[in-house]
């Protein structure tokens, strides 16, 4: 059963473990990939840290496709502006349409911006290599006055990269009152803020941005409470969209990313999947609500289990019978620290304990349902996830419970509704 | 098949000890230690090591 053709749409790496993975699952028909970037799918993990620093090349982030892959058609530059599901055809922006037999959605994310009064000019976004690039040419300037918009990941991250490249004004605004503490809660982030403190970077926490003055380009952020910020570059991380724009239409939930089964399937379709952080899927694992996940490691693991769904519903066989259920994992460097997380904290984040070292120094932070570990967070220099091992094996040990997951879930369950580390290592 | 790490590349995440625990472990410093030349049954989970190393540093070569 190899003919016929799947279209995958998005050449990130979500896009591409999907088309290895396709193959690996014994998927010998046409596969053709489309994507809106120029570049073959590459690593965004060092886009906000050693490409902002100067230390990566192109050719060191460029993703490396399997063997198996090699007579995959990559269609670059372009765009896919509808889908028509019924028809099994996805349209592009040059006026081509392509039929499928097997439809995978890896369009992922773009950056959300902030609706702001004032110029454009001088406002980045850290998502694609281009971003990454334009910044840089920013942070470099001699004397450059740095404002970096929202205290999550990414944000902590490129204010961290900006400290290290020798910028002295590095300002992150936040409404929140601590940086990073709605993905692991007010205990760790106490100990990072103190952290990026003592290595330079200032906060202005607890107040949003009302607006940028300057003519053509950015001379100040203007906070909540009136206060002006001078600034010559202004970071916007503030979360991301979904890019599903094109799927309009088609009776498709795409309430946040695209909502998924338990085998990542869309629509009810079972020649059409999605995979990486557009998908909204429930995680047997946990409860059974469906969210998105934004974690490096969630395209790699979406798209083995989407292409073995695909692969077999295109040979005529039946799926394999065990629903998705991966143990979410992230890592963030900053400084000279780095955090590493097993699990999904945030669904404990209502009862953190340490369970070894000390804030102040190397720490293991667990979080708890009841007395159910559900994630684990280790904070310190690199032998941090070593120390954080132990825990990830007991996360696995651990019974699923048995919750009847549904892929139409309205669940009012007081989870949050998506387990999303904004950018975390992207 | 060969396993081929680029070790300026690597950043000790572990993830491939987690994956492949039969090709890839830690020495006591937290520093990576791999098996080269690995049986061939053991190709899945180095392929796996390779997949989910966040550097992107491990090649699995014929």
């Amino acid at each position: 059963m190899s003919s016929g053709r799947v279209v995958v749409v998005g050449a990130s790496m979500a896009g591409l473990r999907a088309a290895e993975q396709l193959r690996a699952a014994g998927w010998t028909g046409a596969v053709t990939v489309v994507g809106d970037e120029p570049h073959m799918p590459y690593n965004r993990p060092p886009l906000s840290k050693e490409v902002l620093a100067g230390k990566a090349s192109f050719d060191s982030l460029a993703l490396t496709p399997k063997a198996s892959t090699a007579d995959v058609e990559w269609r670059l530059g372009t765009r896919a502006v509808a889908a028509r599901l019924d028809e099994r055809a996805v349209d592009l922006d040059d006026g081509s349409t392509l039929a499928y037999d097997g439809l995978v959605i890896a369009t992922g994310m773009r950056p959300r911006r902030l609706r702001c009064s004032g110029p454009r000019t001088g406002r980045h976004t850290v998502r694609t290599l281009a971003d990454a690039r334009g910044l840089r040419d920013e942070l470099t300037r001699p004397g450059v006055r740095v404002v970096v918009v929202g205290a999550g990941f990414i944000g902590c991250e490129v204010a961290a990269t900006a400290v290290g490249l020798g910028v002295t004004e590095v300002t992150v605004v936040d409404p929140l009152p601590l940086p990073m503490v709605g993905p692991l809660g007010e205990l760790l982030a106490r100990a990072l803020l103190r952290r990026h403190e003592e290595r330079g970077v200032r906060f202005a926490l607890g107040t949003g941005v009302a607006g940028f003055e300057g003519d053509d380009r950015v001379t100040g952020v203007v906070l909540g409470d009136g206060t002006v910020l001078p600034a010559d570059v202004v970071v916007e991380s503030v979360g991301s969209v979904a890019n599903v724009e094109w799927l309009d239409g088609n009776g498709v939930d795409l309430g946040d990313g695209v909502l998924t089964d338990e085998w990542l399937r869309v629509g009810g379709r079972p020649e059409v999947v999605a995979v990486g952080d557009v998908a909204r899927f429930p995680n047997a694992r946990y409860d059974g609500v469906p969210r998105r996940v934004e974690h490096w490691s969630i395209p790699t693991d979406t798209a083995k289990h989407a292409a073995k769904s695909l692969a077999a519903h295109l040979a005529g066989r039946e799926r394999e019978s065990a629903p998705f259920a991966p143990l979410p994992t992230f890592w963030s460097d900053q400084h000279d620290f780095r955090l590493q997380s097993f699990g999904a904290p945030v669904l404990g984040i209502d009862d953190v304990r340490v369970l070894d070292g000390d804030p102040d120094g190397e720490v293991v932070v667990g979080y708890h349902i009841g007395e159910r570990l559900v994630g684990v967070v280790a904070l310190g220099g690199h032998t941090a996830a070593a120390k954080a091992a132990r825990y990830r094996t007991d996360l696995l040990k651990q019974p699923t419970p048995a919750v009847p997951s549904t892929s139409t879930s309205t669940s009012t369950s007081a989870v949050p509704s998506a387990l999303t580390v904004q950018g975390a290592s992207k | 098949m060969k396993v081929v790490v680029d070790m300026n590349k690597c950043q000790d995440h572990g993830q491939c000890v987690f994956a492949a625990p039969d090709v890839f472990s830690m020495d006591d410093g937290g520093h990576l230690l791999y098996v080269s030349d690995p049986d061939d049954a053991l190709r899945d989970e180095a392929e796996e090591a390779a997949d989910v190393c966040p550097l992107q540093a491990i090649r699995i070569e014929d």
